[in-house]
């Protein structure tokens, strides 16, 4: 049943990930014990952010349902998640959701390689994506995590990526863009990282988010060495306004990205007229 | 269900008894002084004795008012400063009174039922529906704009409706088509229709068979790209001037906005009607728009409607009530793309 009511919701944590303050994690907390129990999602999912008075937006979960805590990470870009960006603790929020199809962790990935790949802010769902597989490590073979941002001031979830880097069962390859004072880790565009890790396509899924232009640089080393699309899984994003496949916004042709989507397959994508 | 035969005089006792329960709704064919609460746009409160005037083909509002009114509230806040539940959310007081539509053309009864396609887990719809009666009468005649028929429709056709009137020489038939129809006509001592009349009504209605055209098929069994990579979206589009009318008094055009309002300190969140013909309708926040040419607005509008809608739920999402093609400010024919589009599939 479609439903425009939000959770009522409280911030319990605001965290500025970035040195630009642009993106920020808001911690959020049902209001009332029901909602919380019946919550359930898949990463990959998003929900729409309310602020009264402001509007809706829709924001992925960057959050996996194994952690205990329900985590938004949002950039300030239009109204409302600029009216979002100054909110404090203790203030109250709507949530509409879970929205969306979400990652196949216990499908087409279960038992494979997991190859992520973030450029940016949309680092933000494959972290949910990242915290469900470390949840159940055992139920995957090898996880590469690729992520990449402008400058070091622009990683997001700096604490966690050093805590990933220590556990072992992970490759990890964090970049940035140019070098940086007191950088000692990788330079380079995420294509060019990527292309040197080259990771097998041999019983593997590839989750790639990021900017258009960093998806379509990062396809062909990866298709060099075998990988096929549909192996590659991508979250598509558009104008939503209902976020329940009615009000038409986030159509690309046929495909309705909030309901059908946001997660595609490369091949489905590929069949899909260019309206994203 | 019955059928029964009804007079002039009674059908208007009988409207004038609706009246005194429901709120009846006819066609307002000059736009009214001022905005009521008794108004809708292109619809008005029914007078009592005032003659009931029907245009010659579709109303000039579509009945999609009654479904999915604009603005319609999803719900409600407070953002005084001392109010003890500032920024709450609330669910709205929705109007639970029954209103009758009259006067209701079958084109425009179609559309509900094909709205109901998308909008079947929509409870607030849903709940227009369940209040809404519609009294609707076949067309005797149809204006050059019409095409219905081509459509898989039918002047006749009362699918939709919940009293369908047809006109006979000295009076209706009227056919009473669901339990709301049941409710509208009950305790009238009305005649059954004879056997003839009826009989009438069937040979009529014959002759104007539905289902899907040799072109429609066509369409329908189109692959998608080959639609959408047709030449003729060009020319389409640079005529076109996104406008948006065509959506707006189309009777299946259903997508809508969602904004925020608040008016001294009260604010509710409401939906009304969006237009894919406006560049911001699709535009990211970012200021990339993945329809940021006229071009592909204007093919999405009709891709929807002959391809991207059929695919989804089976039937096409136009009944053929010719609106747009008559408020069309460039002159763009629904029924000349329909037929370019046909071509394109011919070609190799």
């Amino acid at each position: 049943m479609i439903s425009f009511m939000p959770y009522p919701v409280r911030i319990e944590d605001i965290v500025v990930e970035t040195e630009d303050g642009s993106l920020k994690t808001f911690t959020l907390a049902f209001e009332q014990e029901r909602h919380r129990k019946g919550w359930q999602h898949v990463p990959g999912q998003f929900v729409m952010l309310s602020v009264a008075g402001a509007g809706e937006a829709p924001v992925g979960l960057a959050s996996s349902p194994t952690e205990e805590t329900l985590l938004c990470t949002v950039n300030r870009a239009g109204m409302v998640t600029t009216a979002l960006h100054q909110l404090k603790v203790g203030d109250r929020l709507g949530l509409r959701g879970p929205l969306g199809n979400g990652f196949p962790l216990d499908g087409e990935m279960k038992g494979k390689n997991i190859v992520m790949i973030a450029g940016g802010f949309a680092v933000t769902i494959l972290r949910a994506a990242l915290m469900a597989v470390l949840a159940r490590r055992q139920d995957y073979g090898r996880v590469t995590f690729i992520y990449g941002a402008r400058s070091p001031g622009m990683l997001l979830y700096q604490q966690e990526l050093r805590q990933w880097a220590q556990r072992g069962d992970i490759d990890l390859y964090v970049t940035i863009d140019r070098e940086a004072p007191g950088w000692a880790g990788l330079v380079g565009f995420v294509p060019t990282i990527a292309a040197q890790v080259a990771p097998s396509p041999e019983n593997s899924v590839a989750l790639i988010c990021g900017p258009p232009i960093m998806i379509k640089f990062t396809m062909p080393p990866l298709e060099a060495i075998g990988w096929k699309d549909e192996q590659v899984y991508l979250s598509l994003e558009n104008r939503m306004k209902c976020g329940q496949g009615l009000c038409c916004h986030c159509n690309v042709g046929p495909t309705l990205v909030c309901k059908d989507g946001p997660v595609f397959t490369r091949a489905q994508v590929k069949r899909l007229p260019m309206e994203y | 269900m019955q059928t029964v035969m009804i007079s002039p005089a009674e059908l208007d006792a009988l409207i004038e008894k609706w009246q005194t329960y429901y709120a009846v709704y006819v066609p307002a064919l000059a736009k009214p002084a001022a905005a009521t609460t008794d108004w809708a746009p292109g619809w008005r409160r029914f007078v009592e004795g005032e003659p009931l005037i029907l245009p010659v083909g579709p109303t000039p509002a579509s009945v999609k008012t009654f479904y999915f009114p604009q603005p319609e509230t999803l719900l409600s806040f407070s953002l005084e400063e001392n109010h003890p539940d500032k920024g709450a959310m609330r669910e709205p007081v929705k109007s639970q009174g029954m209103q009758v539509v009259l006067g209701v053309r079958p084109c425009d009864a179609a559309s509900v039922l094909l709205n109901q396609l998308p909008f079947i887990e929509d409870p607030l719809y849903m709940a227009n529906c369940q209040r809404t009666a519609l009294v609707g009468f076949t067309c005797t005649s149809r204006l050059s704009t019409c095409f219905c028929t081509e459509m898989g429709g039918s002047p006749l056709h009362s699918a939709g409706l919940d009293l369908a009137l047809s006109s006979l020489e000295d009076g209706f038939i009227l056919e009473v088509l669901s339990e709301k129809g049941e409710i509208l006509v009950a305790g009238c001592n009305l005649v059954p229709a004879s056997a003839s009349d009826m009989a009438g009504l069937t040979a009529r209605r014959q002759g104007a068979a539905p289902g899907d055209s040799v072109q429609l098929q066509l369409l329908r069994s189109c692959a998608l790209n080959r639609l959408y990579e047709a030449p003729m979206w060009q020319a389409l589009g640079e005529a076109c001037i996104n406008c948006g009318a065509c959506t707006f008094i189309c009777p299946t055009c259903f997508c809508f906005d969602i904004q925020d309002e608040v008016v001294q300190g009260q604010g509710r969140r409401i939906r009304y009607w969006d237009s894919c013909m406006f560049p911001l309708y699709s535009q990211h926040t970012s200021g990339h728009n993945p329809r940021g040419k006229k071009l592909q607005r204007t093919r999405n509008r009709f891709l929807h409607k002959l391809k991207y809608f059929p695919d989804r739920f089976g039937p096409f999402s136009c009944v053929g009530c010719g609106r747009c093609i008559g408020d069309c400010p460039v002159n763009i024919d629904i029924r000349e793309v329909l037929s370019d589009l046909v071509r394109c599939t011919e070609l190799e």
